[in-house]
């Protein structure tokens, strides 16, 4: 038994320490003004989740934090930092005390709310008992899949996900007819190459 | 592009890219055994052509991938998936009912199986397309990225 409370023990410190971290990024980002700075924190803030997420055995949402969090967000953050300032406006201090006691009340209901939750990984836990349990007894004989998160994303909840490539597909273009194709800045440097050659 | 100074950057990364590319249908095809599918594979193979066009600039990421092939592989993706439905409504099932969609006795999985690739590479291909298009919408706004910005 005590090689498992060992491996408990380890758990619960590797926890601690990956919130710790989140908690320093999220103080450093908070206080620094230099946007770039600012957007490589938040890269590292989405890596260091994914890292906590593999730790909660939630395997397939760490995957697309690392892909999506720290990967395309933080170009795109890039893409529209070059786009303003580099620095952010410095904030009078006194404005500094409404968000600040804003946060500690959100905190505070947060902290409240947890004491309702189920305990991590309770077997009689709502999302444990009712349409959890169905899909895991029944995905090897109507799917026959091992992965059950594929299963349940693509064939019992097919529509869902159709709408939801729905929903990437509106995105994509209400970003090209607010910000332009990207192709009128292609040929304005092709013309200026030609310029600079004749 | 004549200055030579990102010139371990351009090494390092020119191998890379052809393998972050194989690495993405790898995690396509394995979506059915572990975790990842077709929506990692498409941000993964966004951003094999993001890299490129880090290193090398916009305008040869734009010659190499056209926006315009970009925004056609987003709407081609959900055409996909959405005539998947189609077809199993022509088998005579519902929509998206992938147990109808090769005839099979009761039992049989391919219809499954085929039906999750299917739908999984219209995601791949729309959020592929899509993640691009945002891309280039934002990237081709600016000219190039100075070397004292960095």
């Amino acid at each position: 038994m005590t090689g498992y409370e060992g491996a408990d023990l380890a758990i619960a410190l590797i926890n601690v320490v990956l919130l710790g971290l989140l908690f320093v990024i999220g103080v450093a980002i908070a206080r620094m003004r230099s946007l770039f700075a600012i957007v490589m924190l938040s890269g590292v803030y989405s890596l260091i989740s994914a890292t906590w997420f593999v730790a909660l055995d939630a395997v397939d949402v760490a995957f697309t934090e690392a892909a999506v969090g720290a990967g395309i967000s933080t170009a795109l953050l890039l893409g529209a930092m070059l786009l303003t300032s580099r620095t952010a406006k410095p904030e009078p201090r006194a404005m500094h005390i409404v968000p600040l006691l804003a946060v500690i009340a959100v905190g505070c209901m947060l902290v409240y709310a947890t004491i309702d939750l189920p305990a991590f990984g309770d077997p009689n836990s709502p999302a444990n008992t009712y349409v959890g349990t169905d899909y895991l007894h029944r995905t090897p004989e109507d799917i026959g899949v091992p992965n059950i998160v594929t299963a349940v994303l693509a064939s019992y909840r097919g529509f869902d996900t159709l709408g939801e490539t729905g929903v990437v597909f509106a995105a994509a273009l209400s970003v090209i007819l607010l910000l332009g194709f990207g192709e009128r800045s292609l040929s304005a440097s092709l013309r200026n190459k030609n310029k600079k050659k004749g | 592009m004549k200055t030579d100074h990102h010139v371990i950057l351009r090494i390092v990364a020119k191998p890379l890219i052809p393998i972050i590319s194989l690495f993405a249908l790898y995690v396509h095809f394995h979506g059915d055994y572990s975790p990842g599918g077709g929506f990692q594979a498409g941000v993964i193979i966004a951003v094999a052509v993001i890299l490129y066009s880090l290193i090398f600039g916009i305008t040869p990421a734009m010659k190499a991938v056209p926006p315009l092939f970009a925004r056609s592989l987003s709407a081609l993706g959900f055409i996909i998936y959405a005539s998947v439905g189609v077809w199993s409504l022509m088998m005579g099932g519902n929509y998206l009912d992938y147990d109808v969609l090769f005839n099979e006795p009761p039992g049989g999985h391919h219809g499954q199986h085929y039906g999750i690739l299917f739908v999984e590479l219209g995601v791949l291909f729309a959020v592929a397309g899509s993640m691009l298009s945002i891309f280039y919408a934002f990237a081709g706004r600016v000219t190039e990225i100075k070397d004292e910005d960095w």
